[in-house]
């Protein structure tokens, strides 16, 4: 049998120490990714740390009225936090939006932003996946990507990241802190996920045998007002064709605030700044919603069976500030 | 919330409820299914499929995997036991002569199987094993327009092509005509229960443990395949976790699990993975359908067209009968129906259920729609216009049809009435409603088997009988069946099923399970009782009375003898999003006698559920490129969750058939015929966009709007 | 490596685990538990839900490890000595189990809804949020219409229960969800 080993962290820095001395080993969080990776022969670690037992549970209010969430939470208690749902709604519903019950017990926060793509290639060991194997191409370009990316894709990958969590974190400008060996550090979630390039098998910007502790969200009025919607092919239990996370103050029909996260459209949970911008201060309309997806989709390199993905997330702008604003009306 | 469906009566007589015999076991997790049965010693075998989709094994590096921890052994094609070439229930089935020679025929063909101590070691050990492989270009590309296409030739499963009359010279005479192609995608079983098997020696007989729907056929295979007598093989099948026709035949993994039984002396079990399912179980081939109806104004038919095409295998011939419902539902004085198949890399299809009028239905129900469209005519009446009297291909009588009671009642239920038939009239915030329907039939045909009752010492009785139960209630229905035919309490029956000692019987499939063994339970009864008459006591090992309904069935009279329906759906559509819901659905069947209506209306709520499934979410895609699924596994391959499903509300009108003793039609297969149409001319309806092509996915529907609303 | 948890109240130890198997594995394979069920082993289908500490979880995507002094409850440890759970009793009588194959996981996920709400204190769910709780647990055969019936029939039988035990019902209003 391949031999390897299962250990459960004591603390965080004892954690730490372990992966340092075993560069291939990784940390295990609910499992819910990773231990199916490890069935399919994707992921073949050398030792599981487990993490989960670790005292990184517990949802505080920061003193500037923000959240620090710990990276073992689970994402039910995140979904059933009182303090997510008065303040970021968007998050909740996010967390309830993905998965199913019983994989949202299990499943942590810290191992819901680590967690890998669900094309199809990448989940076949006999197939080729720059991702799994660098360098041995990707035939999802050619291939089957009528779930793929449009946004910051490259020709080494089309693959979209999963979670449906990170998309509301991207929104509120989440911040992911982690233990290093050196000490702790930060890393804003914009920055979190490296660009696809020409080596899509490198993905966090995390440093090497960093652990997520947690995730912090600065105070964010706007967010208090914000929703997440998520289309699929089934009405429950299926990833993302297309999401968005969504905040908007408007007053006097002016857009005093926005915040525009999509999901299922590129390699990370894309954050629509551009809309964003196009939107703030001007005219919250139906056609001004639509003037800012276009801009922020200007962007988008459609390929031949993804394309609907582009009017899908424009249709999916226009209906959440529509509806966000009515609500702000009301 | 809903009223509960049915009620559960006290005594035990067909016709009435009754709840599961087995239903404790399966609650309480006691129930154990072909791969839970411990066996002292018992070996492990993972299958090893192939990578390639066409082309020949070069070489097996067993080497480094016999000197794993726990492994017994590498089958392969150059060491695993001979196995003779036989005829089969359909005749030679190329698709379990496995590990013969080193020729691959599409991806995930068996090449290895890796028997260890565990089956972690197994897996293990056949993740490890290196196969080298000459690869030759492959085909997957399925089309009509495939220039492999080929008429298949007849066969005991499939009347190739029907005609009469001049179908162009009755387009042309036609004041409406449609011409449209429809498709369905490839489409698998994924019965709960992965295929399992174990095998073993025991005192001389091979004892098999198999997921299967017949236990016979199976014990018939493996002796033929294993040059063994068929008195020393015994095929069990007590708990089947669902089957479809994915199990209708003998599959891979009982072969592979006696081959390695023989090979290690050992017993072995083999049990497949979800993703293994994909390749050798069978699944419902892709469809290309052209249907061609020309009608007068009023609506009548003078020429009906369909022409189905569908793939195969590069090693068996398995042709889904698509065209075959229009030989029922509709006449014309021009009809013509047609089937042709192409050869491709792929795995071979089989039965999945309803084969042929599922895909069928979706395509010629959908065109009836169009048709009534274009006429101007409510889709219900126009079908009511075209209603035939005798079997519009063969000439016979029906032995009972009763379509127009079916859409009556479900018309009046579904509140039809009150129908607005302009496409996109109806709006509900981002949602789009709309209704449609469509009819439904399965044939009901009946198999020869065998069963023995025996009256005990004791007073009770057991009934022995190869029959299946899949899920479907089988055992409970045969036990209310003996009840009856014995005319005594339900307690005082024990029915002993899935076990080939007890003889011939026909499988659980094709809708034919409950009315063929409720024939040969009757008829042994029926001559016990004959026995009982007579003076004398029961000896201390019972008297046992025997039939065989061979005979009888011979003797039936010729007819058209169908289930029919009517399928009600009601759906929103969000054309920003693509996003498809089905509020509710009715189906309305005629049957022939239910014998339990709590697990007959589930048996019909699940096809039901099917034809959802169908009609919006599952597709297993291929890549051109390797020839491989990318969504072989229920996170890719999509088929309903619970909340998906909407209130579905199944019920029945009057079908007495006196032609036949038992008056049962089988109940499995109909509920998925036409469900899938009914929800597309729903989302017509809802829209005004006909989607011809399966899955109704939410690209497809964003891509294609709404249009004249 | 060594595994010891408690299973169905009783104290387990599962020898020369192999660090790469699930807790399903474990239950299944070692400890002679096989009525949470593998049929997709990779989350996707809830056929091996059980609780552990309390939380329903998909067995198969849970390591051996990780259940490691915890609390483990599968579908053999719902009926007690007075006899079936509920829950076991509502999907037989209401006719919700075909194949079997889903049923443990499903009984499983459908008790733990009951615990959070009727047994609770809460009012009976609605079928929208049964059929949300119960999505991640496929099924095949039954077109999940049964199912529901089978939880609205046990939610009815606790609620009416409770009310009796605080003196508030009339008999037999047990049925009221048929």
């Amino acid at each position: 049998m391949r031999e390897f080993g299962y250990q459960r962290a004591d603390d965080v820095p004892g954690a730490v120490a372990l992966l340092a001395a075993d560069p291939a080993a990784r940390y295990l969080g609910g499992g819910t990714n990773l231990v199916d990776l490890m069935k399919t022969g994707v992921e073949k670690p050398a030792l599981l740390i487990d993490v989960r037992e670790l005292p990184l549970d517990r949802i505080e209010v920061t003193g500037s009225g923000g959240l620090r969430i710990g990276a073992t939470v689970t994402n039910s208690d995140l979904a059933a936090d009182p303090e997510v749902r008065r303040r970021y709604p968007a998050l909740a519903q996010a967390v309830l939006a993905g998965a199913s019950g019983q994989l949202r017990n299990m499943a942590t926060v810290g191992g819901n932003l680590l967690q890998r793509t669900r094309c199809g290639y990448f989940a076949d060991t006999t197939k080729p996946c720059n991702k799994r194997e660098p360098g041995s191409g990707c035939p999802a370009i050619a291939g089957e990507h009528h779930n793929h990316a449009i946004l910051g894709a490259s020709a080494h990958c089309v693959a979209t990241h999963p979670s449906d969590m990170g998309v509301a974190l991207t929104a509120f400008d989440a911040v992911v802190t982690c233990e290093t060996a050196d000490g702790p550090a930060e890393l804003p979630l914009a920055g979190f996920y490296l660009p696809v390039g020409d080596t899509p098998h490198l993905e966090t910007a995390l440093p090497p045998g960093a652990l997520i502790t947690g995730v912090t969200l600065p105070p964010a009025p706007v967010a208090a007002t914000s929703r997440y919607r998520k289309v699929r092919e089934r009405a429950s239990y299926a990833f993302a064709i297309g999401s968005i996370a969504a905040a908007l103050d408007v007053q006097d029909g002016v857009v005093r605030d926005v915040r525009l996260a999509f999901g299922a459209v590129a390699s990370r949970p894309w954050r629509a700044r551009a809309a964003e911008r196009a939107l703030t201060g001007g005219p919250a309309t139906a056609e001004a919603f639509a003037a800012a997806a276009d801009t922020e989709l200007a962007a988008a390199e459609p390929l031949p069976h993804n394309g609907y993905k582009v009017a899908l997330t424009r249709n999916l702008v226009v209906a959440m500030l529509t509806e966000l604003t009515q609500e702000a009306v009301r | 919330m809903t009223a509960m469906t049915g009620t559960v009566a006290a005594a035990g007589t067909v016709g009435a409820s009754r709840t599961r015999m087995e239903g404790r076991a399966k609650v309480t997790g006691a129930a154990r299914y072909a791969g839970e049965i411990p066996f002292a010693d018992l070996a492990h075998g993972w299958l090893v499929a192939s990578t390639i989709a066409r082309g020949r094994v070069r070489s097996v590096e067993s080497a480094p995997v016999l000197a794993m921890p726990g492994v017994l052994a590498v089958l392969h094609h150059q060491n695993a036991p001979r196995l003779e070439e036989f005829a089969g229930m359909l005749g030679p089935d190329p698709t379990i002569q496995i590990l013969q020679n080193d020729r691959v025929p599409h991806v995930g063909w068996p090449v290895a199987l890796v028997v260890a101590e565990t089956s972690e070691q197994a897996r293990e050990a056949a993740d490890a094993l290196v196969i080298r492989y000459d690869q030759e270009p492959h085909d997957i590309a399925f089309s009509a327009q495939h220039p492999g296409m080929y008429t298949p030739d007849d066969s005991p499963l499939l009347v190739t092509e029907t005609g009469k009359g001049d179908i162009e010279a009755g387009l042309a005479a036609s004041a409406v005509v449609v011409d449209e192609e429809y498709t369905t995608p490839e489409e698998h079983h994924n019965a709960m229960e992965p295929h399992a098997a174990m095998a073993r020696w025991d005192s001389g007989r091979l004892e098999v443990v198999d997921s299967n729907q017949g236990p016979f056929a199976v014990a018939q295979d493996l002796a033929k395949m294993f040059s063994l007598d068929l008195a020393s093989v015994r095929v069990r099948s007590e708990h089947v976790g669902g089957a479809f026709g994915s199990k209708g035949l003998t599959r891979p993994p009982v072969v592979l699990a006696v081959m390695a039984a023989i090979v290690t002396d050992r017993p072995v079990r083999v049990v497949l993975t979800r993703r293994q399912m994909f390749s050798v179980v069978g699944y419902r081939s892709p469809t290309a359908q052209r249907v061609r109806l020309g009608a007068d104004t009023d609506g009548r038919l003078r020429a009906f067209d369909h022409q189905a095409a569908s793939l195969t295998s590069t090693i068996h011939e398995f042709v889904e009968s698509s065209a075959g419902i229009g030989r029922v539902m509709y006449d014309a004085d021009a009809h013509h129906t047609s089937h042709r198949v192409v050869r491709l890399d792929v795995p071979t299809p089989s039965w999945m259920r309803a084969p042929g009028e599922a895909p069928g239905s979706f395509a010629l129900e959908s065109a009836i729609d169009e048709l009534a469209h274009k006429c101007g005519m409510d889709p219900i009446a126009l079908r009511a216009r075209n209603e035939p009297a005798v079997g519009p291909v063969s000439g016979l009588p029906f032995s009972s049809r009763n379509v127009l009671g079916c859409f009556e009642e479900g018309a009046r239920r579904f509140g039809w009435a009150d129908r607005d038939p302009r496409p996109g009239a109806a709006r509900e915030g981002r949602w789009l409603l709309g209704t449609g329907t469509a009819a439904a039939t399965y044939p009901a045909r009946v198999a020869p088997s065998t069963a023995a009752v025996t009256a005990e010492a004791d007073g009770t009785f057991t009934v022995r009988i190869t029959a299946v139960d899949l899920g479907t209630g089988a055992r409970t229905a045969l036990t209310q069946i003996a009840a009856d035919a014995l005319e005594v309490e339900l307690d005082r029956i024990q029915v002993k099923i899935a076990d080939s000692d007890f003889g011939q019987a026909m499988i659980a499939g094709g809708s034919m399970g409950t009315r063929s063994w409720a024939l040969a339970i009757t008829a042994a009864a029926t001559e016990l009782r004959a026995q009982l008459a007579l003076p004398g006591d029961i000896p201390s090992d019972g008297i046992t009375a025997r039939s065989d309904t061979a005979e009888a069935i011979g003797a039936l009279a010729r007819q058209e003898r169908h289930s029919f329906g009517a399928q009600f759906a009601e759906v929103a559509v969000d054309v920003t999003t693509g996003e498809v819901r089905v509020r509710r659905m009715l189906g309305i069947f005629a049957a022939g006698r239910v014998v339990n209506p709590l697990t007959a209306r589930s048996q019909l709520i699940g096809g039901m559920t099917w034809g959802l499934s169908m009609a919006l979410h599952e597709e297993a895609i291929r890549d051109q490129a390797s020839g491989a699924h990318v969504n072989a596994d229920l996170a890719g391959y999509h088929f309903a969750s619970n909340a998906d499903v909407p209130v579905i509300e199944v019920d029945w009108v009057d079908d007495p058939d006196t032609h036949d003793p038992t008056g049962i039609k089988g109940l499995g297969e109909i509920g998925i015929v036409g469900a899938a149409a009914a929800i597309a001319n729903a989302v017509w309806h809802a829209t005004g966009v006909r989607h011809r092509d399966l899955p109704i996915r939410p690209d497809r529907v964003l891509l294609a709007g709404s249009r004249g609303c | 490596m060594r595994v010891s948890m408690r299973v169905n109240g009783r104290r387990v130890t599962a020898e020369d685990v192999w660090e790469g198997e699930s807790l399903l594995f474990v239950l299944r394979e070692r400890l002679g538990l096989p009525g949470s069920k593998n049929a997709c082993e990779q989350g996707e289908c809830g056929s091996c839900t059980v609780y552990l500490d309390d939380s329903p979880v998909c067995a198969c995507l849970v390591a051996a490890g990780q259940a490691g002094g915890r609390d483990v409850v599968t579908v053999e440890g719902l009926a007690g000595a007075a006899g079936l759970d509920a829950v076991q009793q509502a999907f037989m009588d209401a006719g919700a189990v075909q194949c079997g194959f889903c049923t443990p996981g499903l009984i499983v996920q459908a008790h733990y809804l009951l615990r959070e709400t009727v047994d609770a204190g809460g009012p009976v769910p609605d079928d929208g949020e049964i059929r949300e709780v119960l999505a991640g647990n496929l099924c095949r055969c039954t077109g999940y219409e049964k199912i529901l019936d089978a939880v609205r029939l046990a939610a009815a039988r606790k609620a009416a229960a409770a009310a009796a035990a605080a003196g508030q019902a009339e008999p037999g209003q047990a049925e009221v969800g048929r």
